[in-house]
């Protein structure tokens, strides 16, 4: 393996890290769209393009891809390499835009990329992974090619399918759609917070993941009017310029957790549960605690960290409105949101936590993402979100309460289409966390925990593998990706005339569940 | 503190080849020389370890397949010389219950006696058949103990094995009726079981499963031969799997052994009482096919005085020569009801056996109603099997992991490398589920989400008429 220095790093080195990153102004952050292309030489794609020996550089191919795969520039004599990610494959056959039809020496051969197919899982399928990349590069759905709603799981959101109107009525201007939402509805004098899209981002501690990823998210979720959260691990100094759109976290461990970072936020959350490890507390492994996460976390470096479950101080619905009157007496003007995971009595405990005072109640379901869990626990512990959403919504409202308590959750959302099936099962908002991560070019192969962390620099606190990629590539890409998925959110809402994401909210008649086997549409 | 239990594992490497899931294709001829090689750079050193094979034939072929398909190399290569595709060998393995990925973190957990533990969320299918249609619950709050995860060591995995009389009996004159109880504490829900099909090989695999059953503090079935032949500090944890015909030719060893398995057969009452006046202090259980009318032959045997019953479903967990079979987690769930029903659930030990692949099997048939599971191809597993046998219910020859002849020392220590990462991956469902010992999870139905029942709850209404 080869060497690296992180274990010779001064707190010198951090600083000055430090500074060179807050040298990005705040107000650079926008929500414009502009290209983030992968940031690997070769991008992947569904199709391999090749172009043999027998090309005469004629450029019929460029003049006749619309995806941009061949492209000859003006001046160039020879056409460039294809970019093949950017292939449609059979779907061009047949068309008047064939390239290997059309090329009038037969030099082009399209074929499947066997790379293609080790990506992915039934739950994130190639196709997924490939069209959050495309959303992330350009900020725009793929065009052609890639199945960009669902995965192929086989049940839960890939088996329920949005039921569209037979005879459309007239679509709504896309310009007057509102994906806003309120997210404080108790009426207790507390502010009201406002976000733009019915999304924020999931918890990723520093420790887990590296300082990219964390100031990139949060300056994505600046930029959208929306929120990060700091998951459980401090806060570090480098995210003051986005205190307004962060939340910070209060777990187990309480690692990172001071009065002074609670007083700067405008949301405080209790994690009780994380969905992926379910009853069972988080784990830092040695490695990821190098000495600046040691620092953050006021712990001895290269030891490992454990997150004990549950709070310790907690065994009662009463202990637990305890430690949301404590927060409250702290910030008293901070939400409190509550994330628990999907136990069978989950809506007993979404009602608790609202008669203690929750503003937000976040339920994590167990299919969701993590940076280490057992795998017996992924899978087996607790219910997947999909089940979740329905039971405590229609215990809410029951209960007659529905209408004073904002439900998020969270737990394998991968695309807008999730999102929107949520909504309509009976959540107000959902959280996100793997899709980011895919956007900024994870592969899902599983090692954020192994060794030096992810070997694609996402989830690794590793000096040199943390710096794979720069602040404002990742911003970009979570800027792109969220557009991309507001734009699809916008669409289908036009498609089923509603003006605004709040009228979907419990609307499950506009949903049907397939049978199973049946081919999605 | 007092002493708890506590299995020692301790690395064992397979010495077997292992198939793994990617392996890279290279096209050398357009390599550059370019000074920026992504081989070097490679997190996982794959392509060093690749390359010192190359240079000698002598080094494991292991290294081969240990790349982890992070795909850096593919996008990094400065010409896009590389691929990355699954291996065919890999996705060949197994069966349609046996899936590749259970071989290999069956032979992981073999090799390192850790629970499997990664990145990113759950990646299979949504839910399944049998056992995967059934999730457990947690609880956002109880707890085993106080202590969180360093209580965890006091969550109890024992369960008794044996009759257990509802209350005692006393005759007029004072004296006690009921016979005294002889139970037999193992520390972990599962028992060594015999392999599912026949294995034309000598008997290490019997003695290797002696072995661990005393490491592991359970309890091993085996022929009666192979437990003659086994130390004889051993024979107290074997159980001789025994036909009518067996009983007269052992009589010794019945007098050294705890427990006998009789399979079922029309005159298995009469042979149960023929081993009991060899030795009356002996445990007798029935192994019986789980097939149709199980549930009602079961409680019949219940009824009649036999106490432990050793429930065989085939290698996938299905029911044995029926047209439309049901898994073990529903013929398991009506035995267990029946006996609720009869009145004697409290008094019979049920054992539930085939189709037990993965740890959360233990834990869910246990849901389902059986106090302890059987584990048989797991162990095979555990040696580098790939259950390539399991179609013709015979081993292919000659076997590609060369089970036949491995040393005892070294299949007992991958056994038990196995086991306790079962025990520590149980440990975190009881841990979730706030549950302080296995007995107490035996049948709790409440605390489990059963995939028919939550879909119709959950989306019952959003089904197109």
């Amino acid at each position: 393996m080869t060497s690296f220095a992180s274990e010779t790093r001064s707190v010198a080195d951090d600083a000055a890290q430090d500074r060179r990153e807050n040298e990005f102004p705040d107000g650079a952050v926008t929500r414009e769209v502009r290209p983030a292309p992968d940031r690997y030489r070769n991008a992947i794609g569904k199709y391999k393009v090749n172009r043999s020996a027998a090309c005469i550089a004629c450029g019929q191919c460029a003049r006749l891809c619309p995806y941009g795969v061949h492209t000859k520039p003006g001046g160039y004599t020879f056409t460039l390499r294809p970019q093949d990610h950017l292939c449609a494959g059979p779907a061009c056959s047949g068309t008047d835009h064939d390239c290997v039809a059309k090329c009038p020496q037969k030099a082009l051969t399209v074929l499947r990329n066997p790379t293609f197919d080790c990506m992915g899982d039934p739950r994130w399928t190639a196709d997924l992974i490939l069209s959050t990349w495309h959303e992330a590069a350009t900020g725009h759905a793929p065009a052609a090619g890639l199945e960009f709603r669902h995965g192929d799981s086989g049940g839960g959101f890939d088996r329920i399918h949005i039921n569209f109107p037979e005879k459309p009525g007239p679509r709504i201007d896309p310009g007057e759609i509102d994906t806003g939402l309120d997210l404080n509805h108790r009426g207790d004098g507390r502010p009201q917070v406002h976000i733009d899209l019915p999304i924020y981002g999931g918890g990723m501690s520093f420790g887990s993941v590296s300082i990219h990823t964390i100031l990139g998210k949060a300056r994505a979720a600046t930029a959208w009017n929306t929120f990060t959260c700091t998951g459980e691990g401090g806060f570090p100094d480098r995210l003051k310029p986005y205190d307004d759109h962060v939340i910070t976290q209060v777990a187990t461990g309480l690692f990172g957790v001071r009065e002074e970072t609670i007083q700067r936020v405008r949301i405080v959350e209790f994690k009780y549960a994380q969905g992926a490890k379910p009853g069972l507390g988080g784990h830092l492994l040695g490695d990821k605690n190098t000495p600046a996460v040691a620092r953050m976390r006021e712990a001895v470096a290269g030891n490992a960290l454990f997150s004990p479950f549950p709070f310790h101080s907690v065994y009662s619905v009463e202990d637990h409105k305890k430690h949301l009157d404590w927060i409250k007496e702290m910030n008293p003007r901070a939400l409190v949101s509550v994330k628990v995971s999907t136990p069978t009595d989950v809506d007993m405990v979404a009602v608790g936590s609202y008669y203690a005072g929750a503003h937000i109640i976040h339920l994590d379901g167990s299919y969701g993402g993590t940076g280490a869990a057992p795998d017996i626990a992924k899978k087996n512990i607790a219910m997947p979100i999909e089940f979740a959403i329905p039971k405590v919504h229609k215990f809410l409202v029951a209960e007659g309460i529905r209408d004073a308590v904002t439900l998020i959750v969270s737990g394998g959302l991968r695309t807008p289409y999730d999102v929107l099936k949520a909504i309509a099962l009976g959540a107000d908002g959902v959280v996100i966390g793997t899709p980011e991560i895919v956007a900024l070019g994870c592969v899902r192969c599983a090692c954020c925990e192994s060794g030096r962390g992810c070997p694609r620099g996402i989830a690794s606190t590793d000096p040199e593998l943390s710096m794979l990629m720069t602040l404002d590539w990742a911003t970009q890409r979570l800027v792109n990706l969220l557009n991309a998925w507001r734009e699809q959110i916008v669409d289908v809402l036009s498609q089923l005339g509603l003006r605004s994401i709040r009228e979907l909210r419990g609307r499950s008649d506009l949903l049907y569940y397939a049978a199973e086997g049946e081919v999605s549409k | 503190m007092p002493e708890r239990y506590h299995i020692k594992t301790a690395a064992t490497p397979g010495r077997f080849r292992r198939v793994g899931k990617f392996g890279s294709v290279d096209w050398r001829e357009d390599c550059s020389r370019c000074t920026n090689c992504v081989k070097v750079r490679c997190l996982y050193d794959t392509y060093k370890k690749e390359s010192a094979h190359n240079r000698d034939p002598l080094t494991g072929l292991q290294p081969l397949y240990e790349c982890k398909g992070c795909l850096s190399c593919v996008q990094g290569c400065t010409k896009g010389l590389l691929s990355i595709v699954i291996n065919p060998e890999f996705l060949a393995m197994g069966d349609d219950y046996w899936r590749p990925d259970m071989l290999a973190t069956t032979w992981n957990q073999s090799e390192t006696g850790r629970i499997p533990v990664s990145g990113a969320g759950y990646r299979g299918r949504f839910s399944g058949p049998g056992f995967d249609g059934i999730w457990t619950d947690m609880s956002e709050i109880v707890r085993p103990t106080r202590d969180g995860i360093h209580g965890r060591e006091y969550i109890s995995t024992t369960v008794d094995i044996g009759p257990k009389p509802l209350r005692l009996e006393f005759a007029p004159d004072g004296t006690m009726k009921t016979a005294p109880s002889s139970l037999i504490e193992i520390q972990m829900p599962a028992i060594l079981d015999v392999p599912p099909w026949s294995m034309r090989m000598g008997r290490e695999l019997a003695l290797a499963r002696l072995a661990s059953a005393k490491a592991l503090k359970t309890l091993a079935v085996a022929k009666p031969a192979d437990i003659e032949a086994a130390p004889a500090d051993q024979w107290p944890l074997a159980v001789p799997l025994m036909e009518t015909a067996d009983v007269a030719g052992h009589a010794e060893l019945l007098k050294k052994v705890r427990m006998v398995e009789l399979v079922d057969g029309p005159d298995v009452l009469e042979t149960a009482g023929k081993v009991r006046a060899i030795n009356p202090a002996l445990i007798v259980a029935v192994r019986m096919d789980v097939k149709a009318g199980a549930a009602a032959r079961a409680s019949d045997l219940g009824r009649q005085g036999i106490k432990v019953l050793h429930l065989a479903a085939d290698l996938h967990g299905m029911e044995k020569g029926v047209e439309q079979p049901r898994h073990l987690k529903d013929t398991l769930r009506e035995i267990h009801g029946r006996f609720v029903k009869d009145g004697f659930r409290d008094e019979i030990t049920l054992i539930a056996g085939g189709g037990i692949a993965l740890a959360e099997h233990m834990a869910k048939a246990i849901l389902c109603g059986a106090d302890l599971v059987a584990v048989g191809t797991p162990l095979l597993v555990a040696l580098g099997c790939r259950v390539c046998g399991s179609h013709e219910g015979t081993c292919d020859e000659p076997c590609p992991a060369e089970i036949k002849g491995t040393e005892v020392a070294y299949s007992s220590q991958r056994m038990i490398n196995l086991m306790g990462a079962w025990h520590s991956q149980m440990i975190e469902v009881l841990g979730a589920m706030g549950i302080r010992e296995v007995r107490r999870l035996r049948g709790e139905v409440g605390r489990a989400i059963f995939m028919e029942d939550i879909e119709r709850e959950a989306f019952g209404d959003l089904i197109r008429k």
